[in-house]
C-alpha cells in the first residue's frame, strides 16, 4: 500500500520535474541577445530540413483527404437535395478541424521524429558536449533554429493543407460529380469567414506547432545516449505529441467555436 | 552551391504557403463583411426571435448591411432585444422602417429583414442607438401548425 502512494508520489514528481525542465530549456534556448547574421543561414538549413521535406507528404495527403471529404459529405447531401452545401462543408471541415490537426499529426511523424532521432544522435556522439567545450551554447545553436523553424513551417504546411485539400474536393464535387461550379464556390464564400474559420484555424496550428516541436526538441535533449534510449524517445516524441495534439484540440475548439 | 539550392527550396516553400493563403483569401473566405469598418447600432424589440443568433446578417432586400451583435431580454416587459451593427455605408434608413425575421429557404438560417419605410417631411433618419419600432416576429412552426388546428376544428 505505501509502495503504490511511492510510485505515484515519484511518478508525480518526475512529471512535474520534467515539465520544468522542459519550460527551462526552451526558456534557455529562446531568449537572449538575437544574432540574426550567425543565426539566419542555420534558420534556413533547418527550414528546408522541416518545412520544405514536409511539403510532399502534406499536399498529397491534403488532396486525397479534401477528395474523400466531398465523396463521402455528397452522399449523404444528395439525400436532402442539399449538394451545394458540399462546398461550404469541406472548406469548414478543413480549415476548423483537418488542416491543422492532421498536418501536425503529420509533422509530428514526419519532422518531429527526426528532430527527436537527430538531436538524440548528437547527444550520444557527444556533439552536444563538444560544442560546450568551444563555448558554443547548444540550446542556442542547434535547438533554437530548430524551434523556430518548425514554430513557422507547421502554420504554412497548414494552409497549403487546407488549400489543396479545398481543391481535392473541387475536383471531386465539381467535376466528377456534377455540383453545380458557381453554386459550389459562392455558398462557400458565404459561409467561411476570413476571421472566424481562417484565422481560428491559423492560430490552431501555431499552437500545436508550439507543442509538437517543443516536445520533440526535449525529448531528443533528454534521451539516454543509448540506441534503445534514442528509439524510446523518438516514439514518444510521437505519442506524446499526437496525443497533446488531439486534446489541446478539443479545448481550442471548444474556446473558439463552443 | 548546396546552401544556394537550399535556400531555392525554401523560397518555393515559402511561395506555394503564400500562395495557399492568397487562395484562401480571395476564393474561399469573406472578408468584406458589412460589420467591418464603421458601423452604427441599432436595436429592435421582438416578441419572439425564434432561432435567430449573434452574428446573422441583416439584409436589405437580399443585400448584407449589418450583423446581429447581441441577443438580451428586455428587463421591463421580458421581450427579446436585438443590436444590429449596420455599416455606415448604409445610412438613412426613415424611422417608418420595419425589421422581420426571416429564414432563408426551408431549412435555412435566419436572419433579420429590415424593410425601409416611407420618407416625409416629419419622418426622420434612423441614427446611431435609435430603435425600430415596427416589427414582425419569427414564425414558429409549432404555432402555425396549432392555428392550422384549431381553423379546421371550427369548420
Amino acid at each position: 500500500m505505501l509502495g503504490f502512494f511511492r510510485n505515484v508520489g515519484r511518478d508525480t514528481l518526475q512529471t512535474i520535474r520534467g515539465i520544468g525542465e522542459a519550460s527551462i530549456m526552451l526558456v534557455q534556448a529562446l531568449i537572449g541577445k538575437p544574432q540574426p547574421v550567425k543565426m539566419f543561414p542555420l534558420l534556413i538549413r533547418q527550414l528546408y530540413v522541416v518545412g520544405v521535406q514536409s511539403m510532399l507528404i502534406i499536399l498529397i495527403s491534403g488532396l486525397f483527404i479534401g477528395m474523400v471529404l466531398a465523396l463521402q459529405g455528397y452522399t449523404i447531401l444528395v439525400d436532402f437535395g442539399a449538394e451545394q452545401a458540399l462546398g461550404p462543408m469541406v472548406a469548414l471541415s478543413l480549415l476548423r478541424e483537418l488542416g491543422p490537426v492532421v498536418t501536425a499529426l503529420l509533422f509530428a511523424g514526419r519532422a518531429g521524429s527526426a528532430l527527436t532521432a537527430e538531436i538524440g544522435l548528437m547527444r550520444a556522439t557527444e556533439q552536444l558536449s563538444s560544442l560546450e567545450m568551444m563555448a558554443v551554447d547548444p540550446l542556442r545553436r542547434v535547438v533554437a533554429p530548430r524551434f523556430w523553424a518548425g514554430f513557422i513551417s507547421m502554420p504554412l504546411l497548414a494552409f497549403m493543407f487546407s488549400a489543396v485539400g479545398i481543391y481535392g474536393g473541387y475536383f471531386v464535387g465539381v467535376q466528377w460529380l456534377g455540383v453545380d461550379d458557381g453554386a459550389f464556390w459562392s455558398v462557400m464564400q458565404a459561409s467561411v469567414d476570413w476571421q472566424h474559420d481562417v484565422m481560428n484555424g491559423f492560430i490552431k496550428s501555431l499552437v500545436f506547432a508550439v507543442v509538437v516541436t517543443w516536445i520533440a526538441l526535449y525529448k531528443g535533449y533528454t534521451a539516454m545516449p543509448t540506441s534503445p534510449g534514442i528509439s524510446a524517445a523518438t516514439t514518444q516524441t510521437v505519442v506524446y505529441s499526437s496525443l497533446a495534439v488531439l486534446g489541446l484540440d478539443f479545448v481550442l475548439t471548444a474556446l473558439m467555436f463552443g | 552551391m548546396e546552401a544556394r539550392k537550399i535556400e531555392m527550396l525554401v523560397g518555393v516553400f515559402v511561395t506555394v504557403a503564400i500562395a495557399a493563403i492568397v487562395f484562401l483569401a480571395m476564393q474561399v473566405a469573406n472578408n468584406s463583411d458589412a460589420t467591418r469598418g464603421e458601423t452604427y447600432t441599432l436595436y429592435a424589440k421582438f416578441d419572439n426571435i425564434g432561432g435567430l443568433k449573434v452574428r446573422s446578417p441583416v439584409k436589405v432586400g437580399g443585400v448584407v448591411v449589418g450583423r446581429v451583435t447581441r441577443i438580451t431580454l428586455d428587463r421591463e416587459y421580458f421581450e427579446p432585444l436585438v443590436e444590429m451593427r449596420i455599416s455606415t455605408d448604409f445610412r438613412g434608413f426613415p424611422d417608418t422602417s420595419s425589421a422581420s425575421i426571416l429564414t432563408s429557404g426551408l431549412l435555412g438560417e435566419q436572419y433579420v429583414g429590415l424593410e425601409p419605410g416611407f420618407i416625409d417631411d416629419d419622418v426622420f433618419t434612423l441614427e446611431d442607438g435609435d430603435y425600430i419600432y415596427t416589427t414582425n416576429s419569427a414564425i414558429v412552426l409549432e404555432n402555425l401548425i396549432g392555428q392550422f388546428l384549431f381553423s379546421q376544428g371550427n369548420d
